[in-house]
């Protein structure tokens, strides 16, 4: 080939060419992949809230969600109602799953009042409230989506995350870490006091429940006290709903 | 191996010893530290590495005769960025659980010197089909570390392997526990991945003295 590569205008030429070549390839693929793409994220979702109040396909030591092929029609026998709570009104609505959990945090910051889904699901004659709550950890985003009691006592809980260190804070989505918070009051003495992720190893078996505290994974300290962090900011706005439920 | 020739089968089997891209050239050290603390990470990664530097080195030996040499670094940047994406996107779409875990790991794979190691290094000067040989050599030589250090550091570490608990259980003190083991929780942090990965270097020079540089 006796094209010079080395001339100025034949390198704008080709940057040029390039840079639009990969940007339309990577936008066609986008946008052709996203309704798979947001499907699966929906699906996600209700198996999230599933796991959290207990349908799941646990075997002994991994966490196993659903197939997604089940999970429409179970999410639609075990969820009985989707709230969302905005400015302390309930209201009914049933894509309430779909609220992102981030827009609202950033909506918040800015002002306006925050959308805070809750879904009651029931299982066995048990009801479960189920909340999604997220923060952050070491590297990026963390989340949950944690299944209580009237009481506020923990029921289940699921916790994932973006970008946590395999091995170290990815470990929050295992099993091990997971179930410690089954059982773990909320509150304490009437008031939220939330569950704290502690180092000591004060109760490494996790046989007190109503200390507020879950152990830690050794190694993941930033991203423990992410789960810290965003129990007691998320759920604590869910306390005045619990409080009437307990009234009426 | 029949298949190839002699100098082609070269470029597979040298990087997984004599011309291993992490124990003698010391690139992608970054992400053998970074993600060697469970063996399935690992195998992830060293999977993620393979299939993109095979494709990479094919897409840039095709390009060669044609990318200016002023910005040639950029379009490498370019072409192994937009791969990864593409096959993220792919892997949202059809293989979601998959994705979840590769997520992790697509910013560590487009900053993989090894990659842009082999772009420049090989793919700039060579036809495409022994790009390609090249890149699957050096992705399977620094995936067989990848692995070997996760072993380790998972096994030492945590007690178990691909999730297994292989030690027994350090809670209920069976198995090994029983009789007064501990995790080494030491392993699970980078430092770690360094003293195991410069194990490795010492035990591949010893056994080749060929290797051992004069300076």
């Amino acid at each position: 080939m006796s094209v010079n590569t080395d001339k100025n205008s034949y390198t704008m030429i080709f940057a040029i060419t390039m840079v639009l070549v990969v940007g339309s390839l990577l936008a066609f693929t986008a946008s052709s992949l996203s309704p798979n793409i947001d499907e699966n994220k929906r699906l996600e979702k209700q198996q999230n809230i599933l796991y959290a109040m207990g349908v799941n396909e646990n075997d002994e030591s991994s966490a196993n969600f659903v197939s997604t092929a089940d999970a429409p029609e179970l999410f639609k026998k075990y969820i009985k109602k989707q709230l969302v709570i905005q400015d302390g009104e309930v209201t009914e609505n049933d894509n309430a799953y779909l609220i992102d959990v981030k827009k609202e945090q950033t909506n918040a910051k800015a002002g306006v009042a925050r959308k805070l889904p809750l879904f009651v699901g029931e299982k066995d004659g048990k009801v479960y409230y189920i909340a999604p709550i997220r923060g952050k950890g070491l590297w990026d985003a963390i989340w949950a989506y944690v299944a209580m009691d009237e009481d506020m006592i923990v029921q289940g809980a699921y916790f994932d995350h973006k970008g946590e260190t395999p091995g170290l804070g990815a470990n929050i989505k295992q099993r091990f870490f997971m179930d410690d918070f089954i059982g773990e009051h909320l509150l304490a003495d009437g008031t939220f006091k939330g569950i704290t992720v502690a180092k000591g190893n004060a109760d490494p078996k996790n046989e007190n429940k109503t200390d507020n505290e879950v152990d830690a994974i050794a190694g993941a300290t930033i991203t423990g006290d992410g789960v810290s962090a965003m129990i007691k900011s998320d759920l604590k706005l869910y306390v005045s709903y619990f409080k009437n439920l307990k009234n009426n | 191996m029949g298949l190839l020739s002699k100098k082609d089968s070269k470029l597979i089997l040298d990087p997984l010893a004599d011309n291993n891209p992490i124990t003698i050239q010391v690139l992608g050290i970054c992400s053998a530290l970074a993600i060697t603390a469970e063996l399935k990470a690992s195998i992830v990664m060293a999977v993620s590495v393979l299939f993109v530097l095979g494709i990479g080195n094919v897409v840039i030996s095709l390009m060669r005769n044609i990318i200016p040499s002023k910005i040639r670094i950029i379009v490498q940047l370019i072409v192994v960025a937009a791969l990864v994406i593409i096959v993220d996107l792919v892997l949202k779409a059809f293989a979601y659980e998959l994705s979840k875990t590769l997520s992790v790991f697509v910013g560590l794979i487009i900053t993989n010197c090894i990659i842009m190691g082999r772009f420049e290094a090989f793919a700039l000067g060579n036809g495409p089909w022994r790009s390609f040989l090249d890149g699957i050599g050096n992705a399977a030589g620094y995936g067989l570390i990848l692995i070997i250090v996760g072993f380790f550091r998972e096994l030492l570490g945590s007690g178990t392997l691909l999730g297994f608990k292989v030690l027994g259980d350090p809670i209920e003190k069976s198995g090994l526990y029983a009789i007064g083991y501990e995790n080494n929780g030491f392993m699970l942090l980078s430092p770690m991945a360094l003293i195991v990965v410069g194990i490795i270097i010492w035990v591949q020079r010893s056994r080749n003295k060929a290797l051992i540089e004069d300076h």
